[in-house]
């Protein structure tokens, strides 16, 4: 069957980590994986897996976008540079799939609005953050019931799996999480919590979503509806569980996550970053569909 | 021990980590009451906000009686010599938070992160100096690591702008070779002009003991709070550390009786129960978990039947930081599940 071909900007932990879960996708095939370090042990470890590798940034892989096929990106490096990324990809045709916080594009969380993104055609979609991956399902699950007036979601990760960029700007998983919890969790008012913990052996990331509904809670339908976006979300990340509840408290619903990783690069209590590798492989296997059905063309901008 | 003619700039808590026994419903007109005779008394600095800092209003820690931004408001004003602090928690709270406050006239903001992760406060300690403010690093649960990792860990607030370091025993389980051998260390090898600060917790009835251990190897702001308030068995009883300094000959500018009437007219009343040394604030001290933590097992024991204390140790046991206040219901279903214990009113 055919692939669509893919290149990976950035090759530290994150964009590693995707590449294996890339390997194993039946719709794409990772071709390129771009860096700005010479020395990069990442960019070492593509090209013994058979990738071509450039360490010239976006610019290095720009002049190959054409004749090897590359119609889709990942964006695994910074805010700061994301846009110059993507504008330069778009202009030639490639969808990127970005896992910064820049959030140029609109937000996807594959369970609740990716296919709506795909009909639309998106050029560039945001992963949000992996608190937010992780517990927005679980916020939709609650509003698609009835009105939630108040999501407020605690993310806990294990020190080691909190790189320097995200340690430089946690204001930027804050209000970027926030956000998202209110935009695409359908809550009237959203708040993001991250809890950074350095125990050993390293916890594994847990995710708490409380929500307050408007109305006294429909506790049968929302037990039904966490269930399935739990089904849902398991489809792509197979660690994702549901430890307790959900609680009903008067009009709180609090439900107690678990995310463990895979453990394809990243170690298994990273689940913070697997989930937003596995979401993004995931968003892309849905645009790859879509262009191999002939429904989706991406073209020059 | 001879502290003769130190000086120590001592802090009031009571507006603040005072928050959490009172589950953060401190009126308004309460907190301008208190933080008014604290004044009058002479006490220099005294920190507002919620109980976890700016922007910790939320269902995991509880919602104020009102906004950090009314609190600060009502409070700063009113104050004739005193000035006034607020906390923040990178993670809870933002920069956003950080301008309102700085607004509203707060003097010092403090930055805190648990002892192993400071290096997520560099935003918001970097933009407290450029402000002008008084900044201080606030590293908590400050017993997790050994001297010379919270050293590593200072230094780099240290780097960031702080001009003050606080060692944290947000868990009122050090005792004071522990604090010594941390502010000894800090002393030392931080720049000579960094202050030095500590703040206690009086679960193990250390406070005022540890705050002594403390000025000795070099801290000059010391955590305290009028009528005992605070997490767990509250801090440092800001008037207790008082008598003692004077007996001692510490400079603190405070006036004893005055803030101990402050403590018995004007605190103790608005208690909802006291704020002591019990068995459940003895274990937090005891297995060094986050003082705040003490109502919420307290609830979950009342809800799920699993007693607060086996909660708490079993926080303990699983290296719970600060902040982690969701994983205590979660523990406590988990543990009544594990017993077959069903919650109270379930069906």
């Amino acid at each position: 069957m055919k692939k669509i071909r893919c290149a990976i900007i950035g090759p530290g932990n994150i964009g590693t980590d995707l590449l294996y879960k890339l390997r194993r996708s039946a719709v794409l095939e990772p071709v390129w994986m771009v860096g700005v370090d010479p020395a990069s042990e990442g960019l070492a470890r593509a090209r013994e897996m058979g990738l071509k590798a450039t360490d010239q940034g976006v610019d290095g892989l720009l002049p190959h976008v054409k004749a090897d096929g590359v119609q889709i990106a990942f964006d695994a490096t910074s805010a700061y540079v994301h846009a110059e990324n993507s504008r330069k990809l778009n202009a030639l045709g490639v969808m990127m799939i970005d896992l910064t916080p820049a959030a140029i594009g609109p937000y996807c969380v594959p369970p609740i609005n990716l296919k709506a993104h795909a009909g639309k055609r998106e050029m560039n979609v945001n992963m949000v953050t992996c608190g937010g991956q992780a517990t927005i399902p679980m916020v939709y699950a609650v509003s698609r019931v009835q009105k939630v007036k108040y999501a407020e979601i605690v993310a806990t990760v294990a020190s080691k799996s909190v790189g320097p960029g995200t340690r430089k700007n946690i204001d930027e998983f804050t209000r970027t999480t926030a956000g998202a919890v209110a935009q695409i969790g359908g809550a009237e008012q959203g708040k993001a919590i991250i809890v950074i913990n350095p125990a050993e052996p390293p916890l594994i990331m847990r995710d708490t979503v409380h929500c307050l509904t408007a109305e006294p809670p429909r506790a049968r339908e929302i037990e039904a509806s966490v269930k399935d976006m739990l089904a849902q979300v398991q489809q792509y990340v197979p660690g994702y569980t549901l430890v307790n509840g959900p609680v009903f408290d008067g009009n709180r619903v609090t439900s107690f996550l678990q995310v463990e990783g895979l453990g394809d690069f990243l170690p298994k209590y990273a689940g913070n970053l697997d989930i937003m590798t596995a979401a993004a492989t995931r968003t892309a296997e849905m645009f790859a569909e879509e262009i191999l059905n002939g429904r989706l063309a991406p073209a020059a901008a | 021990m001879n502290l003769q003619g130190i000086e120590v700039k001592v802090h009031d808590m009571s507006l603040r980590d005072g928050m959490h026994p009172k589950r953060h419903q401190i009126t308004v007109e309460q907190m301008k009451s208190i933080a008014g005779g604290l004044d009058a008394a002479g006490v220099p600095l005294i920190e507002v906000t919620h109980g976890d800092g700016l922007g910790g209003a939320s269902v995991n820690y509880g919602f104020a009686a009102a906004s950090d931004e009314d609190y600060l408001r009502a409070v700063i004003p009113l104050l004739k010599h005193a000035k006034v602090s607020a906390l923040l928690l990178p993670g809870i709270g933002t920069v956003d938070h950080l301008k309102m406050a700085a607004e509203c006239g707060i003097h010092t903001i403090r930055v805190a992160t648990h002892c192993t992760e400071a290096d997520v406060s560099e935003q918001h300690i970097a933009l407290g100096r450029k402000m002008g403010l008084d900044t201080v690093g606030f590293l908590m649960m400050a017993h997790m690591a050994e001297p010379a990792k919270l050293l590593e860990q200072a230094r780099l607030m240290e780097s960031y702008g702080a001009n003050c370091i606080y060692v944290t025993d947000s868990a009122g389980y050090m005792l004071p070779d522990d604090v010594s051998a941390r502010i000894g260390l800090l002393r030392g090898k931080l720049k000579p002009e960094t202050e030095l600060g500590f703040h206690g917790h009086h679960n193990l009835s250390m406070g005022v003991s540890n705050s002594l251990a403390a000025v000795e190897a070099g801290a000059r702001r010391i955590d305290c709070a009028c009528g005992g308030m605070g997490a767990g068995a509250g801090n440092t009883p800001l008037e207790v550390f008082i008598a003692v300094c004077n007996r001692m000959g510490i400079r603190t500018g405070v006036d004893l009786f005055k803030v101990s009437d402050v403590a018995e007219d004007l605190v103790t009343p608005i208690l909802d129960f006291p704020v002591r040394i019990d068995r459940n604030s003895l274990t937090l001290g005891y297995a060094g978990v986050y003082s705040s933590f003490l109502l919420f097992a307290r609830r979950a024991e009342a809800k799920y039947g699993v007693p607060a204390r086996e909660i708490l140790l079993e926080l303990g046991r699983r290296k719970m930081v600060g902040g982690q206040e969701d994983m205590i219901e979660d523990t406590a279903i988990t543990m009544a599940r594990q017993r077959g214990l069903a919650p109270a009113g379930a069906a």
